[in-house]
């Protein structure tokens, strides 16, 4: 059912077009060049900070972490080899899709631990850089909860992220 | 600058491991394989990103965010109630879901920085405000319908069906943002300092 999604959503879109006479050509092209910038300046980090996580995981200091927090994750239910994604999730965007690449290009995009990053990594965003975007933007000083509660909404997302996978595709 | 203490960190890290546990010569390698496969995923999942990225400009412009405002009136009217007083913050709080629903991240941060200015207390401006707070929150746990750059990011590695994991996404973004408000609404009584 899930493979009809995306010819369906592209469909209607079609048919919107075609309804509102809407240069559709232009409205791709430059959303599609607006990607191309956002890639250009995700290309550099993703080289620099995959570098670094390869060395991690050859170093040994990978699968140490994983060791050390199995007991703790795997009462929690979230697979261990996702708990660098789970650190860096919301610090920085670009080191998280870095480090789910890694994970998926090692573990298997289809495998359980996989498939949890993938959905981690799609259902969470980017908690300090977003709250320090906003606030610094409105010249708050007392941001008050909005820190400990965007926290809680990551933590459960993890925890829900590693529950739905498993039940989806156990 | 986090990401310059978190590729520190992971340098100083593998340096030492790599020390301890004598992975000398597999770390070696990888400083550079490392590297090689950050183009490789750039390139993989380049296409596509562009691809959705037009695609949801031009869901934009033929009115779908319109469409998906309709929907969600209701959820929003719940989380931000002053916006029923202030059509200019109801809109600009409905653009900035909209966006994030389609995926548009950097439409969807000017809409939502308006909005939080907007919101701002006459009285305490440098101090957030309960609606500010929710705001962040629906922000930061992002609800996206297509998480296209993830599914990218399994095509460049190999899934089959790189799309399938949508019902857990959205569950689990559900559940986040829920988590997130309800979290809100317990935390205000310790920080009411408004």
């Amino acid at each position: 059912m899930y493979e009809y999604i995306i010819p369906f959503i592209l469909a209607i879109i079609a048919i919107l077009t075609l309804h509102k006479k809407e240069n559709a050509y232009d409205h791709l092209i430059s959303g599609a060049t607006d990607g191309l910038k956002m890639m250009v300046t995700i290309v550099p980090s993703l080289i620099i900070l995959l570098s670094a996580i390869y060395m991690l995981r050859a170093s040994g200091a990978m699968d140490a972490a994983a060791g050390l927090l199995s007991p703790a994750l795997s009462f929690l239910g979230i697979p261990p080899e996702t708990i660098l994604l789970v650190l860096i999730r919301p610090l920085s965007g670009s080191a998280a899709l870095a480090v789910g690449a890694e994970i998926m290009y090692t573990h298997g995009p289809d495998s359980m631990v996989g498939t949890t990053a993938a959905v981690m990594l799609g259902s969470t965003e980017t908690t300090f850089y977003t709250i320090s975007v906003y606030f610094g933007a409105c010249g708050i000083k007392k941001t008050r909860y909005a820190l400990p509660a965007a926290l809680i909404a990551d933590f459960v997302g993890f925890l829900a992220a590693s529950w739905t996978v498993r039940i989806f595709y156990a | 600058m986090i990401l310059s203490y978190v590729w520190s960190g992971f340098i100083l890290i593998s340096a030492f491991f790599a020390m301890y546990m004598g992975n000398g010569p597999e770390t070696t390698k990888a400083v550079l394989e490392g590297a090689g496969e950050g183009i490789k995923v750039s390139i993989a999942i380049a296409g596509p990103m562009c691809l959705w990225s037009g695609i949801g400009n031009l869901m934009n412009a033929v009115g779908a965010a319109n469409l998906l405002s309709k929907v969600f009136s209701p959820v929003l009217r719940f989380v931000y109630p002053s916006a029923q007083n202030d059509p200019i913050l109801a809109g600009d709080l409905s653009a900035n879901f909209c966006a994030n629903l389609l995926g548009l991240g950097n439409a969807a941060t000017p809409m939502g920085i308006k909005a939080a200015q907007r919101m701002k207390s006459t009285i305490s401006p440098t101090i957030a405000t309960d609606e500010m707070c929710r705001l962040v929150v629906m922000n930061t746990a992002s609800i996206q319908l297509l998480p296209t750059t993830v599914a990218a990011l399994r095509q460049s590695a190999g899934s089959q069906t790189p799309f399938d994991i949508i019902p857990c996404v959205w569950i689990t973004s559900i559940l986040s943002v829920s988590a997130g408000l309800c979290a809100a609404n317990v935390l205000k009584r310790w920080w009411s300092d408004v």
